[in-house]
């Protein structure tokens, strides 16, 4: 059955088809609105590039270029159909982003943008001094496109061709965002360590997102070709690229419908700026960059989020699949109660002069509560992220199910039953709970980008979503499900990581004070939750600071003081271990 | 290439690689202090040249009423930001800074200008015009923005390259301009001539740089801006008062940019946009420098200069290609270096 969006899109494509010919919008403004769309789809793309991804990009206007150039050359030189040059200038352009972003998108902070300048500069040069793309003349006599024998040379003609690729775009990459790959890439503009730790290949899906924003400004590209007729250089510098990031920025970054807004904004602007303020100044001369310039600076300071939120509001939570409870995901088997599951021997990490972790070694058995114990400072947080591979490990060994991790990625190593929380919850807080509970069943679906984009992945998300809301379900707090991260306070952040982690179908959960903040009905709940987890045989490695919890749960304790382990055992000999009471009471029985 | 080739081509690099050391220097010291990429770094250059190209034709030069303009806006901004904690003295510095001064420098120009004193008034009261622009351009921009991420602050800092130099187009046209060189004569050595010009560019270049090291090494204003440069919330937790740094900062830069902008208004044409690029190439050495490192910022930036100078003898059609080009694998190899997990939002 067609979804409410299909039918919306529907409606728009027929209203695209027929509004032009209306005669209700004068010639000049559908010409307008032609650019618009032109700017809309590459403004569309650093929406997922930047808005969502976290990567901005400066250069997009040399991809603009890339799909100009290729379909003026294949279209002129060599005579070709410009709809048989279109898949050839997506795939250049798509070339063009693989190999520039293979470097680009591990660039990281404030190096990125600026290596998307320095591309963006070179690239626009090689088009002003390549003497066979026509130098800084460019090429004319590009053909028109062609239905039949009919050529597309009206305005009116052409708005329908580039708004149909708008709302293509439009819905391509809300099925994008709304998939599995989507929620990763959402993932990666907080951090990177959450998103790896549940399995998500960062560079891999950064690469992907820049391909697709490249290939939509090709699209563009090959669009602004046939309707300008002509192509030179000028259009697809770095000035341009400030331009498209603009519009994103003015019409909101985090929006798909805010960069068609921003491009609608930018342009009108650039329009009006350039008739009326010559003539208000009495001279002509080119103003609107002074007003643009000034706009952008406004934009930011009171803004910051764009226009679209402020005219329509905070984003409506996301569309879910209808769940479909007998359709549950497959679990993997746990192993043997008792089996040695992690195996930490004479481990050391040390920061220059400073040992975090010296020589400490235990064991955690399946099915299982280990509490990891010790003062502040005592290396328990550190031992969690060489476990997790979050951070490589100076000597020694970690072995878990039979296999060391060393030389592993924090990816593999959640792909093997690890699943983690975090000592500072970390957690999208512009996502819903649900989604950010879903990320951590990232593994358990395989779903790319094409399927999301294509919609064929929506069986499989209604699994992973149905398995992310009975987590939720478990740590109680289903009521919250479509509430934005963000919202929550801090006790029930801590309870969506539990969630979250429990998504993975993990053999071995390392909580990293999953009780701190917690009420006192919360924590029972918690205890209920991890005594339920060690029934059905999943292990669970706990740090905490709450005794009483902690010494109720565990099977056994280990405790760290200064990096160093000084006592194993059962709650009760630990609890009676003078080397315990010293580390923790400040020796008071010396 | 022949030795005397070599030589000319090392010369001419070692100039521009001097002009873009001082540029540098100013996004360095600018991103330290505020953490704003300072992409208006390039109007200052324009307007330096352009500035003493106007006064040596004995023309009143537009950046006067820029400044003026600036100033008022500048005042109006301050107002604003401080609206609940203004003294009667605060007013008046406000004032002083930005109505009263830009006020007698556009009287003492107006007087001046006609009279054609020469070269050095014409220097001297260029990058008066100019310095004042900094800190004006802080206030009313970036102070706003100042707890934002870097990379707001980056598309701001392009937002007010986009207005200036647009302002520069409609100041002084699209015609390029070249200005007298500070010094005529050619030296020899051997029989390789030497211009009096870059014997200028290189002694100025190094004497700023001195005064600026000693400044920063010495000085309790330096000694504060190394603070706040070093750790923004310690120094502010020590009584630093970081949007004065900023502003101060902002003063450096665009002192810096003026002068660089008058260095080499004789050497190359300089239109309207011609700042941009000096400055995007400055931004190169700057991140080879790793925006942290101000010696290191020099060396590059003579690195930049005077491969730019051999790439245009060899390809000089993909000169501008090449020298950007250069720049991805030292930002992979920065990055690989400093890997951040943690992203700013």
């Amino acid at each position: 059955m067609p979804s409410r969006s299909t039918w919306i899109a529907a409606i728009l494509a027929l209203a695209i088809v027929a509004l032009p010919f209306t005669g209700l919008i004068p010639l000049y403004w559908v010409t307008l609105l032609n650019y618009i769309g032109i700017s809309s789809l590459v403004a569309i793309g650093l929406v997922l590039l930047t808005g969502v991804g976290g990567m901005t990009s400066f250069g997009q206007a040399a991809f603009v270029g890339l799909g100009a150039y290729t379909t003026s050359v294949l279209t002129i030189q060599l005579g070709l159909s410009p709809w048989l040059a279109l898949p050839v200038s997506l795939s250049v352009t798509a070339l063009g982003a693989l190999l520039i972003g293979a470097v680009t998108v591990r660039l990281s902070g404030h190096y990125l943008p600026l290596g998307t300048i320095a591309w963006g500069v070179a690239i626009f040069y090689l088009f002003g001094n390549l003497s066979w793309l026509g130098a800084h003349d460019g090429m004319s006599g590009i053909p028109p496109l062609r239905v039949g024998n009919h050529a597309l040379i009206d305005v009116r003609q052409f708005f329908v061709v580039v708004w149909l690729a708008v709302v293509l775009a439009v819905v391509a990459v809300q099925n994008l965002l709304g998939g599995r790959t989507g929620r990763a890439v959402r993932a990666l503009r907080r951090s990177t360590v959450a998103a790896e730790a549940f399995g998500v290949n960062v560079a891999g899906a950064k690469l992907k997102v820049f391909i697709f924003a490249a290939v939509l400004a090709g699209l563009a590209g090959w669009l602004y070709a046939h309707f300008q007729r002509s192509v030179a250089p000028g259009p697809f510098g770095v000035n341009a690229g400030i331009e498209y990031l603009l519009m994103a920025v003015v019409g909101g970054a985090g929006r798909v419908y805010g960069a068609i807004l921003g491009a609608m904004a930018i342009t009108f602007l650039r329009d009006q700026v350039q008739d009326v303020v010559p003539a208000l100044v009495g001279a002509p001369g080119n103003y609107e960059i002074v007003v643009f310039g000034a706009v952008l600076v406004l934009a930011l300071q009171t803004a910051p989020n764009g226009l679209w939120p402020i005219l329509f509001g905070p984003p409506r939570p996301a569309k879910v699949p209808q769940r479909r409870p007998s359709a549950s995901l497959s679990r993997r088997g746990v192993p043997e109660r008792g089996v040695p599951l992690l195996e930490v021997e004479s481990v050391r990490k040390s920061y220059g002069g400073l040992v975090a972790v010296n020589d400490v070694g235990f064991d955690v058995c399946a099915g299982e509560i280990v509490g990891l114990i010790g003062p502040n400072g005592a290396g328990k947080s550190t031992t969690f992220n060489l476990i997790c591979g979050a951070l490589a490990l100076n000597r020694g060994e970690i072995r878990f199910r039979d296999a060391s991790i060393a030389g592993t990625t924090p990816q593999q190593i959640a792909a093997r039953g690890l699943g983690r929380t975090f000592q500072h919850a970390d957690l999208v807080a512009d996502m819903s709970v649900l989604e950010n509970v879903a990320l951590g069943a990232h593994l358990r679906g395989e779903a790319g980008m094409l399927r999301a984009v294509l919609r064929l992945d929506r069986a499989e998300e209604a699994r992973l979503l149905d398995e992310a809301a009975r987590q939720l379900q478990r740590v109680g707090l289903s009521d919250d499900a479509h509430k934005p991260a963000g919202s929550l306070a801090l006790g029930q952040l801590r309870l969506v990581e539990v969630a979250r982690a429990l998504c993975l179908d993990p053999v071995l959960v390392l909580m990293d004070e999953p009780a701190a903040g917690l009420r006192y009905g919360e924590k029972k709940a918690l205890a209920r939750l991890l005594r339920e987890l060690r029934s059905e045989g999943v292990s669970v490695l706990l740090i905490e600071h709450d005794m009483d919890f902690v010494m109720s749960l565990a099977d056994r304790l280990v405790v760290l003081d200064f990096g160093t382990k000084i006592s194993e055992g059962t709650p009760a000999s630990v609890r009676r271990d003078p080397k315990v009471l010293d580390a923790y009471l400040g020796g008071v029985t010396s | 290439m022949d030795a005397t080739i070599f030589l000319f081509l090392v010369q001419d690099g070692i100039i521009n690689g001097a002009i873009y050391a001082l540029a540098a220097i100013a996004l360095v010291l600018v991103f330290a202090v505020t953490r704003v990429i300072l992409v208006p770094q390039g109007e200052f250059i324009t307007f330096g040249a352009m500035t003493v190209a106007a006064l040596e034709a004995g023309r009143v030069p537009p950046t006067v009423w820029l400044l003026v303009a600036l100033g008022a806006l500048s005042a109006l901004a301050a107002l604003l930001q401080e609206r609940r904690a203004l003294s009667v003295r605060g007013v008046a510095l406000i004032a002083l800074f930005n109505l009263v001064l830009p006020a007698l420098l556009a009287a003492l120009t107006l007087a001046l200008a006609p009279m054609k004193l020469g070269t050095a008034v014409d220097i001297l009261l260029a990058v008066a015009l100019i310095v004042p622009m900094g800190p004006m351009l802080y206030r009313v921009a970036f102070a706003p923005l100042a707890h934002a991420s870097v990379l707001v602050l980056l598309i701001a800092a392009f937002g007010v390259h986009f207005s200036l130099m647009g302002l520069g187009l409609v100041f002084f046209g699209p015609e390029g301009i070249a200005t007298k060189p500070l010094l005529t004569q050619t030296f020899s050595a051997g029989d390789f001539p030497i211009t009096g010009q870059s014997i200028a560019v290189v002694a100025t270049t190094t004497l700023l740089l001195i005064v600026f090291a000693l400044c920063f090494e010495r000085t309790l204003i330096g000694k504060a801006l190394h603070a706040c440069s070093s750790n923004r919330l310690g120094a502010r937790l020590v009584g630093i008062p970081t949007a004065i740094a900023g502003q101060i900062a902002f003063g450096l830069a665009a002192c810096l940019g003026a002068v660089s902008g008058v260095l080499a208004g004789p050497i190359v044409t300089i239109y309207f946009d011609s700042g941009f690029l000096i400055g995007l190439k400055a931004f190169v050495a700057a991140i080879l420098g790793g925006l942290v490192s101000f010696p290191l910022t020099v060396l590059a930036s003579l690195a930049v200069g005077v491969s730019e100078a051999f790439f245009s003898f060899w390809m000089s059609n993909f000169k501008e290609v090449m020298v950007f080009t250069l720049i991805l694998p030292v930002l992979v190899w920065r990055s690989l270096r400093s890997p951040a997990h943690v992203q700013d939002e």
